[in-house]
Formats: structure tokens, C-alpha cells, sequence
């Protein structure tokens, strides 16, 4: 088999110096009529097989680039460089562990070092960890973490936090038995969220652009979260957003988490994706995750290595600020040549293109007949009522090769007064032939 | 005959190694490269895009004012930068990488291709499900396969690394015990001293107290010691099967039949499945829960730390709790499960936004069609062949911290360096001027000096010999008091040993601009 | 004046209204090069046994445990702000907390110097 060096002398070879003569010898300690069941799969095949099989799978699924395409809510279609692909697949980096001996590890070492500048110069924060496993992810272990700072048991979201990470969030809350607490959804991005904060609120999770699309100032949340104790958690899912708005460390967060896939990360269906995680300085030790700093080496050259590992599980144990233990290191990666090519000038460009596209777009879509734009601001994603629901439209669009954007019953599927609501994302892969194709077929189907 | 007397000398005239400093630094192939931002071009850029229409802006007032101050780079530039970064790291494809119970082995480049067919990198997760049929096939044909190999009923695919799995199994133990109504009784959880730390970590973040259990003189749990700690405060056991010192739990029947009967659950760290996978199926064993690392048994790229992926199958008695979405196969093809629905109320939510690591299902999948049951068993085998062979080798100079044969990872302590001068950190820094990445070591932490060796099933004989030697040789030069040889090591990796001490009194963990340029970026 | 041990190798030296206390030579020396530590704030009240502070070296984090009830007077912001001191004068210059002892005694739960040499080894 291609993938297994040894033939049948080296194992008897081997076998002989181990002193055995049958491999089950060395299974001795399986109960033995548990050893070797019988399994209910196929041999073994060539790669020629395999591709077939798997091949036939990904042609049943409609692929982002192959037409018309406006879902985001936590996810985006943005064109990646080809060298970000070239740089992730170099053996160095695809096939090395995470960097426990920093000797030989610069590589990875170093291009974390620089990610977390890069993260930390975009938020607008002191610093930033190695990466988390996604946003959301990061999106509850930020609310762990403000509960170590302030010692308090309650979580405040806005109902413009995307759904899903509300959900992750609570999951991992409730389950050390604290509080949380939903505002309501307003979809034009009008909340009283202030309201909601009080002296036993440990944090308030807030997301700009929310889920909606609405461009959220966050200075007002921090200032009233600030007066009660409470942290402000910043939630970005869309990371471009960042080369236009004001970040939300100008704005006066405490935490920010942040989905990165957008820069160099393909949409993969969900997942692998790079979850950024930036704090204040006087916060760093409460943060979870990987590390990476600066130091010398024996010779006095500069070197970088993992550091402040006491916060994890490998030391902590029980006592740990989070159980995570590996980042989202070719992710990361993947984000870092991206930025790296982009710098602050490609970032600022390509967030206008996406801007653009989606003005364009809110300008084309809510021109029909009985649509209406919820929102008042927006950077790449608006959110419209249309006159009937959302979800049959978008199965009817997609009929006609266009994959519309997510509809409210997708996200709420509780709450009927979502069912009309349709979030449309748009950005530099999406043309003015893609917006025409669409406003051409919403009318045929409503 | 004409004589051509011009052109280059064609022999070494010299070997004097007394002059090797560079100017630059660089020792040939190996060249120093500074930071991205290090002369970086702050106001350039390496892509082209269409020039902006200057249309709209409805931003609501927050556009950005401050500078990004990020450099961006040409493309040749951001080419040799992280080239050269790459050129400093050891890597699996360059030789054995025999970190024990992380298992590093080969990663087929038909999977990376295979992530990358548009059908399956290009399909965002929350476009309509009849568009993505293929994808949710994937998702399910992996299930089947991961239900097959460990013989259990259900497998959630959500979780994004090993710990993530290890917490979806906690919390999955315990919405079980809260549907009972014993939540707020069962409160202590059980797990070997020998455990990973994520085990007592994640028990802590599903609101558990931790217990630990003392491992008996072969390296495994005490049954004896176990049985007492049970009590009706008990949610259950986190045990490592195979376990961290590569021994298989032999007593594991007793132990899930103990734990069971004093009403707790039993989890099973997955992290060395790959030692018996098609051997043994853990649900003939008893567990309840068990997370799968696709990128330890099923080959997905470790990637520098990450990604990972971590489905948990699940028993009868927790699969009813486990976390949404899920893929249902329904009249009209395959159905997600987004949300919890009044029959399947019991759900405890979710763990992340999407459905986990479809990038690392497909190549999971890709694996193990490639290998197909027959050599998902082989690969089982010559793990453990190979393990047992360094072990057999390995331990005429250096002391097996156990008796007896080992599954797939072969654990030592600092026995054989005792008075030596060197410690078990010497000699793998030592490894790492030989060309060879160490082993795992000081884990498990209930073995003095521990090195723990896995070479998985990908070593060839040949190479494994080549270690071996190379291993033998630095034992005996330890021993035989080189002791300045071992503490200086290592000396020709791409850097010396590393201060860590400093770097975690005064952490600096970004790069910031020298004063002056601070003070002129400042001032635009 | 009295000077005590614990079994978790802090030393507590009471002087009147006054307990110092820090953690002994013999624990500096194992924990390694100390590179953080976690002092809590005056006015808090510690029962005896409790978490009080926290010492990180690179390797290891430890927890510090209050040798006596009572409340805290001062804390010792130097090793804060250059914990290598814990490793230098662990006995003096590095001491951690002040406190104001509650119950005295407490103290006759704790080794004297020389029964602290004996159970250190």
C-alpha cells in the first residue's frame, strides 16, 4: 500500500528482533475476543479510485466562483492569491507540529509572531494570541476570560451578535452556570443595549457590523459598560470590514474577537477556519491560547519562542484558562501571506471594492417592487424585506443558478418575523453582471 | 596539443573551518530574514485590484481614520520572506518526527488536492442545502466509516480539534446526567495522573472537579484505587486508551463496568487511536464517549499546530445530547439539523457556527479510502511494529520507563543519564543536531525525564535503523561524560537554545516601530 | 518574634500585629527562574489554607497558600515588577503579603525552622 513503507521481510525482520511471531502477540493486553472485528468496509484503492469517488461527491455541490453568489453571515467568498495556496502546501509548513522546539521551529514561530502584530495593528488592540479555532469559538472563550477578570456571572449579547456565536457562547457560559442574557434582535441595528447593563455584568458581546449588516459605534457600550465594571467584547466576522472602519480599539473594547477566514482562508464549507483573539495588554495573562514572543538565543541572535504557557492545560491542568491546545496554525498562516501581500494600503482598496459592490447592489435590490432595505449603514452586507419568505426565494433563485444570501428562517427559525428578511453579502469576486442576473430573477420570483 | 590552462580549480584546497563568520549572517542555504515590517513598505501593496468608482459610502460616520501601518509586500518579496521562514523549520517530510502521542505521519497529497476541488473548498456553509448535497454525503460516508471503526451508534462531527471533542463528550456527560436530574450531585470526574492536560482542563470548563487517579506499578490505572474513589458524586472517568505512556488499559471492561455501575460515564481520550484502529473497536470496550483526532489517526496535516478536527462518537445513552447541526439522510436527500426541534430537545447546543472541519473531513476521507479497512489495520500494525522495534533496539543503552512490549509509542525515562551530567532536555537537543526532531519529553509527567518515541507506521525500516544508531550513539557518549557536548547543543539548527525565561518575564509579543518612525507615523 | 513553615513551603514571621509572609528558599530553588507573580489586594481577608498568590516560573504555575487567617496589610509590589527577586531573597527582600492575623493560634499547625529542614530534606 502506497502510504506503508514496510514489506513483508521487514516485519518479519523486526519481528524477530522485538521476539514475536505474530504481530497479535503485541495486542496481547486487547481483550481477546474483542481483537480484530470484522469491519464492514472496503479495501484499499488507488489514487485514481479515490478521486473518482470523491470527485463525483464535490461535483454535486455548487461551488461559490461558479456563478452569482451573495451568502456571508460569518463567511465569505473573497478572492485568494495563489501564492497564499503555494506558501501553506511547502512541507516546512504543512507537515511541522506545533513549534515545542523553537530551534527548529523558527519558521512558524516567526510567522505567528507576525500575525499577531498584524491581528493586533487591525483591531486596533495591544495584542493578539496565535489564533483560536474560529470566531465563534473565541467568541465564548472571551466571555470565560471577562469572566476571570471581573470575577462577575453574567453575559450581556446583542441581538445583533450573529446567532450561531450566541449560541456557542451560551452553550459554554451555562455550563459553568452563568447568566446570559439575549437583547432582542432589531434588525435596523437600533438597541438599547445600554439597558441591559448592570454591576453584575461580567461582559456585553457586541458585533459591528452585526448580523444585519448595520455599522454598530461601539464607543457608547464601552463608555456605559465601563462605568458598571463590565467589559466590552467586540465581535468583527467580517475581518475586511477592518481596512474601512474605525477599529474597535479606537472604540474603546476590552476584548476583540474576529473570524478571519475572510483574508486567505477559502470557504471550505464551515471549516478550517482562523479565529482571532486580541486583548489590552494588562489583560494578556487571562488570555486563552497560544503565544508566541520575542527572545535571544544562547549566541544573543533573536529568536522567537511559545511563552506564558503556565495560563494553559499542559501546565494548568484544571486551573487553565481554556483546554485549547492547538491554534489554527496554517490558517493563521494562510491569513498572514495574505496580509502580507495586502498591507494597510490593499486592505483599505479592497474594503472599498466590497463597499462599493454593496451600495451598488442595496441601490439595484431595493428598487423592486415590495423589497425594502432594513438597513441605514452597512460595509459589505445589507439585509432586505422581501414580501414573502426568504427561504422559498432563495430556493427559487437558486433554481436559477443564483445562490442569493441567507435567509432570516436560516438563522431564527424561530422567530416568524424573521422569516422575510434575506442577508445579501457582496464583495470584490461579486460583479455588476452578478447584481443585474439578480435583480433580474427577485423580480420573476416574487 | 592546445592547452586551455583557463577556468575554475576543480578540488577543495582546504578544509579550515577557522573562518566560517559571514558578513550577513546567512550560512548559505540558511539566510536570516527580519520581520515583515522590517523595512517593509508601509504604503505598498502586492495585489492589484480594480480602482474604486468612488461611489457611496454608507458607513454610518465610523470609517477609519488611523493608519493600518501594515506593510504589504510585491509578490517575489512575500515569496523568498516566507520561503526562507519555511527553511527554518523541521517538517515530516523531511525525516522522522517521533513526537509520542502526537503522531506525526505522512500527509498524502492527494487529500490537499482532493480539499481543494471547488466542490468541496468553494461551498460556504450556510447556502441552501440542496446545493450542497455532495458536501453533506461527505459529512455522512465519514461517519459511517468513524461508526464502523469504533463500533459505536453516533458521531458528532462539530468539534474543531481534540479538545473541542474532549468537550463535546463533558458536556454531552453532562446533559445526560442533567436529564437525570443529578447535574447538580455528580460533580467529580475521574482521570489517570498520566493524562493529558487537556483531560483535567476540559473537565474543569464543563464545571466539574477533578480527581486523579494513581497509576499502578505497570503504568496503568489502579484498579483498586479507582473502584474507591467511585461514589455517587461520580460523572465519570476520562481515561486515555491506549494511554499516554503507550500501554493499553487492560483492565478497561472493569473499568467501564465500574464505572457504569456506579452510575457515571466513561470517556475516552481518542489522541492514540491510531494504535488500534481496525484492531479493537472501543465500543466493544464499553465507553461512552470517545473524540477522534483526524489529524493524529487519519492523516490530515498537523500544519504547525492546527488546524485540527475532533468528531466524538457517542453511545445510546449520549447520542441524544449531542451537539447541532447534524446531517440526517431524508426522503429528498440529505437534511442539516440546525436547530433543536421538539423531538430532539436534548440536544446541548451548539459548539461552533458551522459544521465543523469539512477541509479536514475530506482529506480524513480521502485516507481512508486510500488505505480501505484492510489497510487502515495494517497502518494499526506496523505503528506498533515500529514502536516495538525502537523500543527492542532502543533499549540495550537506554532505560524503558516499563516492562514488557508497548502499542504505538515506546516511553523511556532518564534512568539510563542518571549522574551522567546530561538531562533528558540535553539529549534532545542533542537529537536536534543529529537531524533528528525529538521525541515528546518531560510528558507523561507521572515518568521522571520521560521521552515518549512514535514513529508511526510512515518510518521505513531503514530509517527507523538510521535513528535508532543515531540515538544509541548519543547515549553512550552521554554516558560516557560529554557533557559539554550535550549542553551546548544544539549548535547547528538556525538557532541556539532560546532564553524562554526572559521572553516570559518581559513578554514582547508584537513587533512595534522603533521610536522614530513611532513619532513620524504619529505625525501624518 | 516567631518564625514558621508549612508544608507547602511558605514561611510566615509574625511580629506583633504583623505576619510576613513568603515562600521558602527551598521552593524558589524548585520552581526555577520565577517570571510572574499574582499578589491579591490589601484589605482582602484569606482563611487559613486558602489560594492567596499565585508564582509562575516558565515551567510551572503554583498557587500560594494563606499559612494563617487574616487580612492583608501591604503587598510586596517589587516582586511584581521583577519577580526574579523571588529567586534572589526569597527569605527577605522577596517577601509577599502582610497580613493581620486573625487567630495566632494557627500557628501552632506549623513547623519550626528546624522541623522544616527535616521535612524538606
Amino acid at each position: 500500500m502506497r502510504y506503508l513503507p514496510l514489506n513483508e521481510i521487514d516485519r518479519a525482520q523486526m519481528r524477530e528482533v522485538i521476539g514475536v511471531a505474530d504481530i497479535d502477540e503485541l495486542f496481547a493486553d486487547v481483550p481477546g475476543e474483542t481483537l480484530n472485528p470484522s469491519l464492514n468496509l472496503p479495501d484499499h484503492q488507488g489514487e485514481f479510485q479515490v478521486e473518482t469517488i470523491l470527485g463525483e461527491m464535490a461535483a454535486k455541490n455548487r461551488a461559490a466562483g461558479a456563478g452569482p453568489f451573495f451568502v456571508g453571515a460569518g463567511a465569505y467568498k473573497h478572492h485568494v492569491p495563489a501564492t497564499v495556496d503555494h506558501i501553506i502546501q511547502r512541507s516546512e509548513f504543512l507537515t511541522s507540529y506545533t513549534p515545542y522546539q523553537p530551534e527548529i521551529a523558527q519558521g512558524t514561530l516567526q510567522y505567528l509572531f507576525e500575525f499577531q502584530t498584524q491581528v493586533a495593528a487591525l483591531t486596533g488592540m495591544d495584542v493578539a494570541n496565535a489564533s483560536m479555532y474560529d470566531g465563534s469559538t473565541a467568541c465564548a472563550e472571551a466571555a470565560l476570560m471577562a469572566k476571570r477578570i471581573t470575577k462577575r456571572s453574567r453575559v450581556v449579547m446583542s441581538g445583533g451578535l450573529h446567532p450561531h456565536y450566541a449560541s456557542v457562547t451560551r452553550t459554554n457560559s451555562e455550563l459553568i452556570g452563568d447568566d446570559v442574557i439575549f437583547a432582542p434582535s432589531s434588525p435596523d441595528g437600533q438597541e438599547d443595549i445600554l439597558d441591559f447593563i448592570d454591576e453584575e455584568t461580567s461582559c456585553v458581546i457586541v458585533q459591528t457590523p452585526d448580523i444585519f449588516g448595520n455599522v454598530r459605534d461601539l464607543t457608547p457600550v464601552a463608555e456605559a459598560a465601563h462605568e458598571k465594571g463590565a467589559l466590552l467584547i467586540a465581535v468583527v466576522t467580517e475581518i475586511v470590514s477592518l481596512g474601512a472602519l474605525k477599529s474597535p480599539g479606537e472604540m474603546g473594547a476590552d476584548i476583540v474577537v474576529a473570524e478571519g477566514q475572510s483574508i486567505g482562508v477559502s470557504l471550505n464549507y464551515g471549516g478550517p477556519y482562523v479565529g482571532l483573539f486580541a486583548t489590552r495588554q494588562k489583560y494578556v495573562r487571562q488570555m486563552p491560547g497560544r503565544l508566541c514572543g520575542e527572545t535571544m538565543d544562547a549566541a544573543g541572535q533573536r529568536g522567537f519562542v511559545l511563552t506564558l504557557s503556565t495560563r494553559e492545560q499542559h501546565i494548568r491542568r484544571d486551573k487553565a484558562t481554556s483546554n485549547i491546545c492547538t491554534n489554527s496554525g496554517l490558517c493563521a498562516l494562510a491569513f498572514t501571506v495574505h496580509m502580507s501581500l495586502l498591507g494597510g494600503t490593499g486592505l483599505r482598496q479592497l474594503a472599498t471594492l466590497n463597499h462599493e459592490a454593496a451600495c451598488d447592489a442595496a441601490d439595484a435590490f431595493s428598487a423592486i417592487d415590495g423589497v425594502e432595505l432594513v438597513n441605514t449603514s452597512f460595509f459589505n452586507e445589507f439585509t432586505l424585506r422581501l414580501p414573502r419568505n426568504a427561504e422559498e426565494v432563495v430556493e427559487d433563485l437558486a433554481q436559477r443558478n443564483i445562490i442569493a444570501g441567507v435567509p432570516g428562517g436560516r438563522l431564527w427559525p424561530d422567530e416568524e418575523e424573521m422569516a422575510n428578511l434575506l442577508i445579501v453579502a457582496t464583495t470584490e469576486c461579486v460583479t455588476s453582471q452578478h447584481i443585474e442576473a439578480f435583480a433580474a430573477a427577485l423580480k420573476e420570483v416574487l | 596539443m592546445s592547452m586551455n590552462n583557463q577556468g575554475r580549480p576543480t578540488r577543495p584546497e582546504t578544509d579550515d573551518m577557522t573562518n566560517s563568520e559571514t558578513f550577513t549572517g546567512n550560512r548559505a542555504l540558511q539566510i536570516e530574514e527580519p520581520l515583515i515590517f522590517e523595512g517593509g513598505d508601509m504604503d505598498g501593496t502586492g495585489v492589484d485590484l480594480p480602482k474604486p468608482k468612488g461611489s457611496g459610502n454608507r458607513l454610518g460616520g465610523l470609517e477609519r481614520q488611523s493608519n493600518i501601518n501594515l506593510p504589504g509586500l510585491a509578490e517575489p518579496e512575500a515569496m523568498r520572506h516566507f520561503v526562507r521562514l519555511s527553511q527554518k523549520n523541521y517538517a515530516i517530510d523531511m525525516g522522522p518526527f517521533p513526537l509520542g502521542s502526537c503522531t506525526m505521519k505522512h500527509n498524502p497529497r492527494l487529500n490537499e488536492k482532493m480539499a481543494r476541488l471547488p466542490g468541496f473548498g468553494d461551498i460556504h456553509p450556510l447556502q441552501p442545502v440542496s446545493t450542497v448535497q455532495g458536501a453533506l454525503e461527505l459529512i455522512d460516508t465519514l461517519a459511517t466509516w468513524l461508526k464502523e471503526l469504533t463500533g459505536m451508534p453516533a458521531v458528532a462531527m462539530s468539534p474543531k480539534a481534540g479538545a473541542h471533542g474532549e468537550l463535546c463528550g463533558m458536556m454531552a456527560i453532562r446533559a445526560a446526567l442533567e436529564a437525570r436530574g443529578e447535574a447538580d450531585t455528580r460533580t467529580r470526574v475521574l482521570a489517570p495522573e498520566s493524562a493529558h492536560g487537556t483531560n483535567p482542563a476540559t473537565a474543569a470548563q464543563c464545571g466539574f472537579k477533578v480527581d486523579s487517579i494513581p497509576a499502578d506499578a505497570s503504568g496503568r490505572v489502579d484498579l483498586d484505587a479507582f473502584r474507591e474513589k467511585l461514589g455517587p458524586d461520580v460523572a465519570g472517568i476520562m481515561v486515555t486508551n491506549p494511554n499516554t505512556c503507550g500501554l493499553f488499559e487492560r483492565d478497561i471492561r472493569a473499568i467501564a463496568d465500574a464505572v457504569h455501575e456506579a452510575g457515571g460515564y466513561f470517556y475516552c481520550d481518542g489522541a492514540n487511536f491510531n494504535a488500534i484502529t481496525g484492531k479493537v473497536r472501543p465500543g466493544d470496550l464499553g465507553i461512552d464517549a470517545m473524540h477522534i483526532n483526524l489529524h493524529k489517526t487519519f492523516s490530515t496535516p498537523h500544519g504547525g499546530g492546527g488546524p485540527g478536527s475532533g468528531p466524538t462518537v457517542l453511545s445510546e445513552a449520549l447520542a441524544p445530547f449531542a451537539p447541532i447541526p447534524y446531517v440526517v439522510s431524508g426522503k429528498d436527500g440529505f437534511e442539516l439539523v440546525e436547530k433543536r426541534t421538539q423531538d430532539e430537545g436534548q440536544s446541548f447546543g451548539r459548539m461552533t457556527a458551522f459544521h465543523g472541519q469539512m477541509g479536514m473531513f475530506v482529506r480524513a476521507l480521502s485516507y481512508m479510502l486510500s488505505h480501505g479497512g484492510d489497510g487502515l489495520r495494517q497502518a494499526a500494525e506496523d505503528a506498533v511494529l515500529n514502536a516495538n522495534y525502537v523500543l527492542a533496539r532502543l533499549k540495550t543503552e537506554m532505560t524503558p520507563a516499563f516492562e514488557g512490549t508497548c502499542m504505538h509509542e515506546a516511553l523511556f525515562d532518564d534512568r539510563f543519564l542518571a549522574d551522567s551530567g546530561v538531562d533528558t532536555l540535553d539529549f534532545a537537543k542533542a537529537m536536534i543536531d543529529e537531524g533528528y526532531h525529538p521525541m515528546t519529553m518531560y510528558f507523561p509527567l507521572v515518568v521522571h525525564g520521560a521521552m515518549l518515541i512514535e514513529p508511526t507506521e510512515s518510518e521505513a525500516k531503514q530509517e527507523l535503523d538510521r535513528f535508532c544508531d543515531a540515538l544509541l550513539s548519543l547515549a553512550k557518549e552521554a554516558k560516557a561524560g560529554k557533557v559539554g557536548k550535550f549542553k551546548a547543543a544544539p549548535v547547528h539548527a538556525p538557532r541556539r537554545r532560546l532564553d524562554e525565561t526572559g521572553a516570559a518575564r518581559k513578554p514582547v509579543l508584537r513587533w512595534t516601530p522603533p521610536v522614530s518612525d513611532a513619532a513620524s507615523l504619529a505625525a501624518e | 518574634m516567631t518564625l514558621k513553615f508549612t508544608e507547602d513551603h511558605e514561611w510566615v514571621k509574625v511580629d506583633g500585629d504583623v505576619a510576613i509572609i513568603g515562600i521558602t528558599p527551598h521552593a524558589a530553588e524548585q520552581l526555577g527562574d520565577v517570571v510572574f507573580v499574582e499578589l491579591p489586594d490589601t484589605g482582602k481577608t484569606f482563611s487559613q489554607n486558602d489560594d492567596m498568590a499565585v508564582v509562575e516560573s516558565v515551567k510551572a504555575a503554583s498557587d500560594v497558600y494563606a499559612p494563617i487567617s487574616g487580612e492583608i496589610l501591604e503587598v510586596n509590589n517589587d516582586i511584581v515588577e521583577a519577580p526574579e527577586k523571588v529567586n534572589e531573597d526569597p527569605a527577605g527582600a522577596a517577601w509577599f503579603v502582610k497580613i493581620k492575623p486573625s487567630d495566632l493560634s494557627e500557628l501552632d499547625k506549623l513547623m519550626d525552622e528546624a522541623a522544616y529542614k527535616e521535612f524538606i530534606g
